[in-house]
């Protein structure tokens, strides 16, 4: 199906950046939007700039104190170990300079992309600067400093009083949306992550199943380290079919971060590129399913920035524009203009072989495992829409 | 950590006297599994559980002689001398009892009173406290020989690269005395340059941190 669809981007984006050797960066989103023009699939026209999210804003989810401790800190004002209680001035979330005005961008993109689906203007947007999920209300982590997506879906709430499915596919627990909503109804999250066992941040078991009026509204599908493409998708499609039907929600905000790729270095999980283009398509049907099409998709995680995000990201706006992934060689003009500067051989192809996967000699384990853990995450929902 | 630190001190108690009907009232209404018996200077002189109620109680298939059964009093069925700690008794000390004795809850007792119940969930929510689960945060094991000034040695790699520790544990290594098992919770997204770190110290690290380095 094919849809009409903004793409979130401007220069502004870019000032999000803690140093050359962090492995967040944001070129990830200059490589997909590159690599979208040069398959001439993103026309300059489909492309809007995002606002900066005003303090205001922020603070529908954030601590004033927080945001003033953000803003201190970007002008070099905050004392030595003064970020330390706020999770900034360390290795994961180092300070840098006007880190309050980059962050506020993403925010902004986040909430621009909410205006353009929910004024009619466009079925769907992607922010791929979006997707901070381990923001917290006063402290940053895990590289998130400003959680855009808990900004946007308390946004949402107050100002369209829709009921939002929040869908997060990075290979960490989206743990700062889930306990942001936690006790809200209106507000359902699931979040398929490598287990917590050894990987951060460690939450995300099933049995965080929302409390008070949220109990039964946040979904975790924790599956094994070394989980394949197989796996994944069949706990993440049944997962997400089932709670969509269950909840019935009026929008759905994805996550993709990417980096549940066998290449990822932060991670244990060994998918290949085939889960990032069923991701975006079971997102797309499942929004004219039971949202009229609202469906904003946002980035998140992926730290192999050349071989694997960059496609990813593509595909989720291939598959919002088109209705359909890409499928063949990637298009030479972006492969010879990004070779030179990559430290890896760059992919040739939209597809991965299959050999890339390293065997997995328990995989046939690691899959009823995972299997036990979708019919363990999904126990109570039949129950519930009857 | 002291037992006052984690015990309720909000008991439900019952007199000898009680009937049986009474304690299963009073088990079902605040969802507890045990009630400790006091006298009127609330020394604790026995404890029921509900196990103990229910072998007290009478089947549901018995139903003429049910009411007279529950009326027995609670001094006919309760566990007694009880086994008590104080509230400047040490945690752990408590989880060798529930371990050794096979109890699931003991009562706490200042001046040959009563003032508190510690139950075996008060030890698993401490545990969770303990391991550091419950907080964000990567897990990560080194395995280290058994030597004094090993933990600081590790535990500089952590603050030189600015990252916080939320829990430590240290485990026996297997059988073997000569080495140990440092558990570590860090604060970080990005544990591949402690690793690196720890690596390049000469450590070694356990599944799934113990590859090679990225999994291309």
């Amino acid at each position: 199906m094919k849809c009409d669809a903004s793409f979130v981007f401007s220069d502004a984006m870019l000032g999000y950046h803690f140093n050359a050797d962090h492995p967040f960066n944001q070129k990830r989103v200059v490589l997909a939007k590159e690599l979208l023009a040069a398959a001439n699939t993103l026309d300059e026209s489909q492309i809007i700039a995002p606002k900066k999210a005003t303090e205001d804003e922020l603070a529908l989810f954030h601590d004033r104190a927080y945001i003033q401790a953000i803003k201190k800190a970007g002008e070099g004002l905050l004392q030595d170990d003064g970020g330390l209680e706020y999770g900034i001035g360390t290795e994961d979330t180092p300070i840098f300079q006007n880190m309050h005005d980059a962050s506020s961008y993403l925010v902004g993109g986040t909430l621009t992309a909410v205006d353009a689906v929910l004024s009619g203007k466009v079925s769907h947007a992607l922010n791929l600067g979006g997707g901070l999920h381990h923001g917290f209300k006063r402290r940053a982590a895990g590289f998130c400093i400003y959680n855009d997506a808990a900004v946007a879906i308390k946004y949402i709430r107050e100002k369209y009083n829709l009921k939002v499915l929040y869908v997060d596919t990075d290979a960490h627990h989206g743990d700062g949306v889930q306990w942001a909503f936690y006790e809200d109804p209106n507000v359902c999250t699931l979040s398929i992550h490598e287990t917590g066992r050894y990987l951060f941040p460690g939450t995300g078991n099933i049995n965080e199943r929302g409390i008070k009026d949220g109990h039964g509204y946040a979904f975790n599908l924790p599956i094994d380290a070394f989980t394949e493409d197989d796996s994944f998708l069949q706990v993440y499609e049944a997962a997400f079919k089932e709670i969509a039907e269950y909840f019935q929600p009026d929008i759905i905000i994805t996550q993709n971060g990417a980096d549940a790729h066998c290449y990822d270095p932060l991670t244990h999980l060994c998918a290949t590129m085939a889960i990032y283009e069923k991701i975006p398509a079971l997102a797309h049907e499942l929004s004219h399913t039971y949202c009229n099409g609202k469906w904003i998709a946002l980035g998140g995680g992926g730290y192999d920035s050349w071989r694997v995000v960059p496609r990813a990201w593509a595909q989720i706006w291939n598959v919002m524009t088109t209705g359909k992934h890409k499928l063949g060689d990637i298009p030479e003009d972006w492969l010879s203009k990004w070779q030179m500067e990559s430290p890896v051989s760059l992919p040739a192809t939209w597809q991965d072989d299959k050999n890339i996967v390293p065997t997995i000699p328990r995989k046939k384990d690691i899959t009823e495992k995972n299997y036990k853990v979708l019919q363990s995450a999904l126990k109570y929902t039949k129950h519930r829409h009857t | 950590m002291l037992v006052e630190e984690i015990m309720n001190p909000d008991v439900i108690t019952l007199t000898p006297d009680a009937t049986i009907a009474e304690a299963l009232t009073v088990l079902h209404e605040n969802r507890i599994r045990h009630i400790p018996i006091v006298d009127d200077q609330l020394h604790v002189i026995g404890i029921v559980s509900d196990r103990d109620v229910r072998d007290a109680s009478p089947s549901i298939l018995q139903k003429d002689s049910a009411e007279k059964v529950l009326q027995n009093e609670l001094k006919s069925i309760m566990s007694h001398p009880v086994v008590t700690v104080h509230p400047l008794d040490f945690v752990e000390e408590v989880a060798s009892i529930f371990y050794d004795e096979e109890f699931a809850c003991v009562p706490v007792v200042r001046d040959y009173k009563l003032v508190g119940m510690v139950t075996e969930k008060d030890m698993l929510y401490t545990l969770i406290h303990l391991t550091g689960t419950n907080v964000q945060s990567s897990h990560i094991e080194v395995k280290v020989p058994h030597k004094p000034g090993i933990l600081p040695e590790v535990a500089s790699v952590f603050g030189k690269r600015k990252t916080n520790i939320t829990s430590v544990l240290v485990y026996p290594f297997k059988n073997d005395p000569n080495y140990k098992i440092l558990v570590f919770r860090i604060q970080t997204m990005n544990p591949m340059p402690v690793i690196n770190d720890l690596r390049e110290c000469g450590y070694e690290l356990m599944w799934p941190n113990n590859m090679t380095g990225p999994k291309s």
